[in-house]
Order: structure tokens, then sequence, then C-alpha cells
């Protein structure tokens, strides 16, 4: 035990400090007719107190089910296969449901993607909200009624007395999104997961929620995983990023270090990929081909059939997570150099 | 919500008019007299001729109709040509024992439709699953006069458990409830499953899930109700169809309901009688879709604002 906390603070991003969420070598796979999928393979992600860290890729890329298998909400035929999930010093990968219970919406909790689908139809918001902190907390129903009135001003919905007999039918995208931000806020978690969170959004509503997001987890010291797509919201608000490909992280970094010397392939082609205001171009730069069928990934480096500096060995070999400066770590054979920082 | 029902009592107004329209055509177009089908075959025709004249069977269908329809509105349907009783007491005479059935029936398909569908949709494609929906199956295809020829058969005539027929104890009512009871449980635990099945793919199941419920908190706090509100419109409209006389179980069991009161009435040409009794269901199956159209706003906040 003291052995892995030691490991686990060495690998911290700043040292000394112990980590919220300690994702390690995770593995999770569907089991379909068709074979075993992949999805998430080999994932270790750490997460230090009152941080946001980033995890960016294509879709597919096995970002929402890492999210997925933190929360111990994979479905048949998902499973957990490997690795290990730790909690502030709790092993919660294997948990009993009813544990694991106690924990989600608690200590870790979720939004997602889709505002609109997210909340259930025919009870008032209020009333959703509520149920949240009842289930965790032993206090009376009219204290909870008054606790999500306050989450719902601290989120930005107007008329919270009012609001809280609403129906989600009655919000809009936005607020029903900010709902989900307050559900997902009000134990005050260690650590909460946003899964794309503004993607079904419209931009202006967007930058209000990224910043209600920043706002809240520096006001309660929660840390955020946030889950996109998008390389402009990764810029705005995270901390330290990772990128996936084909349920592998690519590369990881500080946010600055990525953007400034972004060292995998895969990354430099996703940055490449944001048009820029300055430059006057009729096509937008692309990465060739399509994101592999997990089912048959390339024997060697899983983005090699796409790589424009890809080499003979990274067909038949597997590169690993190279260490190339401080807290950054490039999965490409032309760092190999770097200490290896796979499965440690 | 007030002037919304009194709109759809409104609307009900021309359904029942046509209702009674066609009937009271229909059953003047089908051959057979009903004087002769009062008195016999072989009376004197003056005197066939002289009681239609009483009855009014001689006058255009039109002032027959409207005399019909006024004195209806003062609750009158007319008398029994065999019984030479009033049919709105008749009715109400045996309207007591198809309630009787009916809510039986009504518990039965409740309690053993609603659990079925729940458990078999949370123990999907297992063993449970296959059995009930089998049972299920069984009850929603099997004619129900073939359901309740076999347990008679088996459980009155054979085993002795229960009353061949009638229906003056609690024990005589156990197998026709249970028939008719069977049919609709089945429709209840199929609708009850696939609704099930259907709300927990909902992405607000996962919301449910990730706010800390337990497996058996997200399915009965908020997969249940959202599945519910489908079945309950047909629980609703069920029962008013089982109100309105289950013509087979009655009959085979030989419960004195308002089912069994049309079929006498039909082999009788009873048409006052046929009259009265079609009307009564009419109005029943008009509150059920009303109560069923009421049940929904009150549950579904959506459609509670919608109209």
């Amino acid at each position: 035990m003291n052995e892995q906390l030691l490991q686990a603070n060495s690998n911290a991003h700043e040292a000394n400090t112990e980590l919220v969420l300690d994702i390690r070598n995770l593995k999770s796979h569907f089991f379909t007719a068709k074979g075993v999928v992949p999805a998430v393979d080999g994932v270790s992600i750490q997460v230090p107190p009152g941080k946001i860290i980033g995890i960016v890729g294509e879709s597919g890329c096995g970002k929402s089910m890492t999210a997925m298998s933190v929360m111990g909400l994979l479905r048949y035929p998902g499973k957990i296969v490997g690795g290990s999930i730790i909690l502030s010093g709790k092993e919660i990968t294997h948990i009993r449901p009813k544990e694991l219970a106690k924990i989600r919406g608690n200590e870790i909790s979720m939004i997602f993607q889709e505002p609109m689908t997210s909340l259930n139809p025919v009870y008032p918001i209020g009333h959703q909200v509520r149920e949240a902190i009842l289930l965790h907390q032993k206090i009376s129903k009219e204290e909870a009624k008054n606790r999500v009135i306050d989450i719902f001003r601290a989120v930005g919905i107007p008329e919270p007395q009012k609001r809280y007999y609403s129906f989600p039918h009655q919000l809009s995208g936005g607020l029903r999104q900010r709902v989900m931000i307050g559900m997902a806020m009000v134990c005050r978690p260690k650590v909460m997961i946003a899964d794309e969170p503004t993607t079904a959004l419209d931009v202006t509503i967007e930058a209000q929620i990224l910043r209600l997001m920043k706002k809240l987890c520096e006001e309660q010291g929660t840390s955020i995983i946030l889950i996109t797509h998008n390389m402009g919201v990764v810029a705005e608000i995270c901390d330290y990023v990772y990128v996936m490909y084909a349920g592998k992280v690519m590369e990881q970094a500080e946010t600055f270090t990525l953007f400034e010397k972004n060292s995998h392939p895969y990354t430099q082609g996703l940055l490449k990929s944001i048009p820029k205001l300055d430059e006057k171009t009729d096509r937008l730069y692309t990465i060739d081909g399509v994101v592999p069928n997990l089912l048959h990934l390339p024997e060697g480096c899983s983005f090699c059939t796409r790589c424009s500096q890809a080499q003979k060995r990274c067909f038949s070999e597997k590169p690993y997570l190279y260490e190339t400066g401080q807290n950054h770590g490039v999965r490409c054979f032309q760092y190999e150099s770097g200490v290896h920082l796979d499965g440690k | 919500m007030f002037s919304k029902v009194l709109k759809r009592i409104a609307i009900s107004i021309p359904v029942l008019i046509g209702v009674v329209l066609a009937i009271f055509i229909m059953l003047r177009i089908v051959p057979g007299d009903p004087a002769t089908t009062m008195m016999g075959e072989h009376v004197n025709p003056a005197v066939i001729e002289k009681i239609s004249r009483e009855m009014g069977l001689d006058q255009p269908m039109y002032v027959q109709f409207f005399k019909y329809v006024a004195n209806a509105l003062k609750g009158d349907f007319g008398t029994s040509y065999r019984l030479n009783r009033n049919v709105t007491q008749i009715i109400l005479d045996s309207f007591p024992h198809t309630v009787k059935l009916s809510l039986l029936a009504a518990l039965v398909a409740w309690i053993i439709g609603l659990s079925a569908g729940i458990i078999a949709a949370i123990r999907q494609n297992g063993l449970l699953d296959r059995l009930f929906m089998g049972c299920a199956l069984m009850g929603v295809s099997m004619p129900v006069f073939m359901t309740a020829l076999i347990l008679q058969y088996v459980f009155a005539f054979k085993l002795k458990w229960f009353p061949v027929s009638g229906f003056d104890s609690f024990r005589a009512m156990i197998l026709p409830a249970i028939v008719l009871g069977w049919n609709s449980a089945g429709s209840i635990a199929r609708m009850t499953r696939s609704n099930l099945v259907e709300v927990m793919q909902n992405d607000f199941i996962r919301t449910a899930r990730a706010k800390g419920l337990r497996e058996n908190g997200v399915i009965v706090g908020h997969a249940l109700k959202n599945a519910m509100l489908p079945v309950l419109t047909m629980m609703a409209l069920q029962i008013s169809s089982m109100l309105s006389g289950a013509v087979l179980t009655e009959s085979v069991f030989g419960v004195p309901g308002i089912g069994r009161l049309a079929v006498n009435a039909i082999e009788t040409r009873d048409m006052p009688l046929l009259q009265g009794t079609v009307i009564f269901t009419t109005i029943l199956i008009i509150l059920g879709n009303l109560i069923a159209d009421l049940l929904y706003n009150v549950l579904d906040p959506r459609i509670r604002e919608g109209i």
C-alpha cells in the first residue's frame, strides 16, 4: 500500500500532492458477437485535487468509456477487465454495487453530453436534484430543498424558487445543463467528470457553462475531468491534457506544453486541424484516413496507418509512453530515449 | 383541467348519438318482426297487427327514433319484449354482477400483470422472463372461451375445487375472474416489460445511476413512472371493456351479468333490451377513454400543458 502511494506521488503532476483520482492501466473491453473490442486499453490518468484535467480525442477513441468505467456505469457487454481505479486512496474498481452507489453522486459525479434527455421528464427538476442530496446526506427534505435552491442560484438559474418546480421540458438546453451541473456539484464531490458538457449547446452558452464549471471547481476545490473533442475548450480551461486515440493515451502534458511543444504526430495533426483566423486557406487540414476499427487494430502503433511520420517498425512494434520532459509523455518511437511511463 | 374535461365530454356526445343511430337502424334492418317474436309463430295475424300498432312499430322509422331518444334521455329505454320489464331496471340488476367480476379480474390482471412485467424486464432474457412472457403470450393469444372451458373442465369438473357455474359465492367468482384476468394480465405484462426495457435505455436512467441510486431505486423511482404511462391507459380501457360485459366468460360460467344479458337479448330478438345494453356499454367505454386521457394528463407533465 505504501509503495503504491509513493509511486502515485512520484508520478503526480505536482510533487507531494495526494491524488484525488488515480486511474492505473485501466482496461475496459466490450465482448461483442464479432469479437472483443478493447475500447479502453491500458489508460492511466492522474487527477490531483482542484485541477481540471482534459481528455481529448476523436469520436470512438475511448474517452467516454474511460469515464463510464470510472463511474461504474459500463453496461453489458462492456466490462472492466484490468487495471485499478483509486478514489482518494480507496480502490473502487470492483466494489459491491451498494458501496459504489454511496460514492456515485457523492464523492464522484458526472454530467453528460445530452442535457436534453438526461433529466427525467416526469419529475420536477428540483426534486431530481434534491434526490441526489437525500441519497447521501441525512438532512430533512426542507433543508435539502433550500440546498437545491442555493445550488440553482450558484449555477445561474434565474428565479430558483420558481424553477424548483419546473419540469425539464420547460427549460432550454443551457438551463438543463446548469441543472445537471447543479446536481453533480450539490454534494460537493471530489471529482466531477464532464463528458462533452457543451457539445449539444450553442457556442455562446458553451462559454458560460465552461466558465461556470471552472468557477465552481475553484470554489469547492473539486477536480474536473473534462472530456471533449474541442481543442479550444482544452486551451481555455484545462490544466493538464491527455490525448487519446483508439483506447490508448497517445500524449499527456500540461496544457501549455501540449500547445507549445506538441510532440506526437497525432497531436500535431489535431492542432493543425484547428482553423486559424489569420491564415487564408481553401481547405481545412485533416488527418488522412479514419479511426481504425477497434476489432482489427494494426499490429504496431495504432496510429501508424494514418501517421505521416511512420517508420517501418511502427507497423510491427507497439510503442510505449515515453517521458520526454517534466510531466510530458508521448507514445511514439521518436522519443524512445525517454523513460517508459506505461504500467507504472 | 376542468375545461378540458368538458371539452372531452362534448366530443363524446356525437359518438354516442352515432352509436344509438347505428344500432337503431341495424336492428330494424335485420329480419324478424318484434310482435311475432313476442307472441310466437302461430298467432292470429290480426292480434300481431294490433300489438305492432300499440308498440308504435307501424310508424315511420325516424318518428320511432326520436321517440326512443326522447325516452332514453329520461332514462327510459323501453320494455323488454321477453321479460316484460323495464330495460333500465334489468340492466341495473345485472350490472353489479359484472362489476364484481370485472373488479376481481382487474385485480388479478394488475397484480400479476404488473409484477410479471417488471420482473421480466429486470431479468431480461432470463429464465423468469421467458416463463412469464410465455404465460403472457398464452393469455393474450388463447381465445377466452377456450381457457374458460379448459379451466372449467380441470378445476371445476375434474378437481371439483370450484363450482362449475353460477356466481353466488366468492368461490364461484374465482375461475371466471382468473379467465378474464389472465387475458388482461398477459397484455399488461408484455406492455410493461417492453416499455420498461425501452425506458431503461434512456439517458435519464444513466443520470439516476450516476447520482447514486441503486438499481432497484432506479427502476422503481425513475423508470416505472415513465414506463407506466401507456400501460395505465391500456388498463383503464381494459376495465371499461370488462365492465361492459365479458360476453364469453359470462356465458361459459353462467354469470348473470351485462354480457350474458346481451347474448340473451340477441338470441331472443329482444330489441329494446339489446339496444339498452349496447348504449350502456358505449357509455362505459367512452367514460373509460375519458378516464384514461385524464390519467395521462395527471401523470405526464408534458401532456398536461400540451393542449
